[in-house]
């Protein structure tokens, strides 16, 4: 069992409460692709994906970034049991999308890199560290029903 | 392709001549950069304040990756993120770590011998696990995102990460 603090799960929900998905998710999908293009392999049916400007306007990847940010609104909700959350989840990604477990880790990166950008100062060590534990448990959650 | 792949050139140097029985093969890996690339990391770096990001990205490892407080057991009271955010240590030896970035700044096209020295201290004097020089280069590009916000853009982030991964390569190139 993974334990929250208050405080934990205060920085965590007040996160999500003030989050504009349709601007966030697109950033992150973005970013991943961008910044580990070998990402782009899961993506053959979005259309044009050659080079950052065209990630950045392709609104396919745009809409695939909402749907991927509002599947985190499940673990925040169930901060006590995101393993069980995301069963499956997982699956679906091992079984039907044949996703790399590491590409996880990857786009949580870049989850955070927009997330500090958008939060500035008010991204302190300390809600960086709440922030990346949870991700790291959605991330573990994600990869278990691999094998 | 994106230009923020890296692009490796093997060089081997056969150094047989004048070693008697012996030939010493020296491969050399050059990292290329574009000029993209290298204006994007001397834009990036002049717009960090090393006297603020230098404390800010070890406070963030500190804090972040608590196992970390044991590399800096004389720094006093570094238990607590108000602790670590206010120990002048902490600030003072921040500073002298972003500082040393300068180096690969300036020496873009020979990180690796630039850091020969640095990586063998934190091997046999300081024996630091290499794994935490990744740490920190996460926290480092963290606090400059946070500074930079949309400036640090996908590309401008793609540059960058490329950059600091050579420099963690470069401090982990003298361990065993």
């Amino acid at each position: 069992m993974v334990e929250w603090t208050e405080k934990e799960r205060s920085i965590i929900t007040s996160i999500f409460s003030s989050l504009d998905y349709e601007d966030i998710g697109p950033k992150a999908l973005c970013r991943c692709l961008i910044v580990y293009p070998w990402t782009q392999r899961y993506f053959g049916a979005f259309g044009n994906l050659y080079n950052a400007e065209a990630i950045k306007s392709n609104p396919n990847i745009a809409a695939h970034g909402v749907t991927v940010l509002h599947g985190l609104d499940r673990a925040v909700k169930n901060m006590d049991n995101i393993k069980a959350t995301y069963a499956e989840l997982s699956v679906l990604h091992s079984e039907k999308l044949h996703v790399d477990p590491d590409n996880f880790k990857l786009l949580s990166d870049c989850l955070t890199i927009v997330i500090a950008a958008k939060l500035g100062n008010g991204f302190t060590p300390e809600t960086q560290a709440a922030w990346q534990k949870f991700l790291a448990v959605v991330v573990s959650a994600l990869g278990r029903q691999y094998h | 392709m994106s230009d923020s792949l890296l692009a490796y050139h093997c060089v081997s140097l056969n150094r047989g001549a004048g070693h008697s029985s012996v030939d010493i093969d020296y491969t050399e890996i050059m990292v290329e950069w574009t000029d993209k690339e290298r204006s994007t990391v001397s834009a990036i770096w002049e717009k960090i304040d090393i006297d603020v990001i230098g404390p800010e990205a070890l406070a963030r490892v500190l804090i972040v990756y608590p196992w970390t407080e044991r590399y800096f057991a004389t720094f006093g009271d570094i238990f607590s993120a108000t602790a670590v955010l206010g120990n002048a240590k902490v600030a003072a030896h921040g500073k002298v770590v972003l500082k040393a970035l300068d180096s690969a700044v300036n020496n873009m096209d020979n990180i690796k011998a630039t850091y020969n020295d640095l990586s063998r201290l934190h091997y046999e004097k300081l024996s630091v696990d290499p794994d935490n020089f990744k740490l920190l280069a996460d926290c480092i590009t963290i606090a400059v995102a946070c500074k930079l916000k949309s400036a640090l853009n996908p590309q401008a982030q793609a540059t960058w990460q490329k950059f600091l991964s050579v420099v963690v390569e470069a401090m982990s190139s003298q361990y065993f």
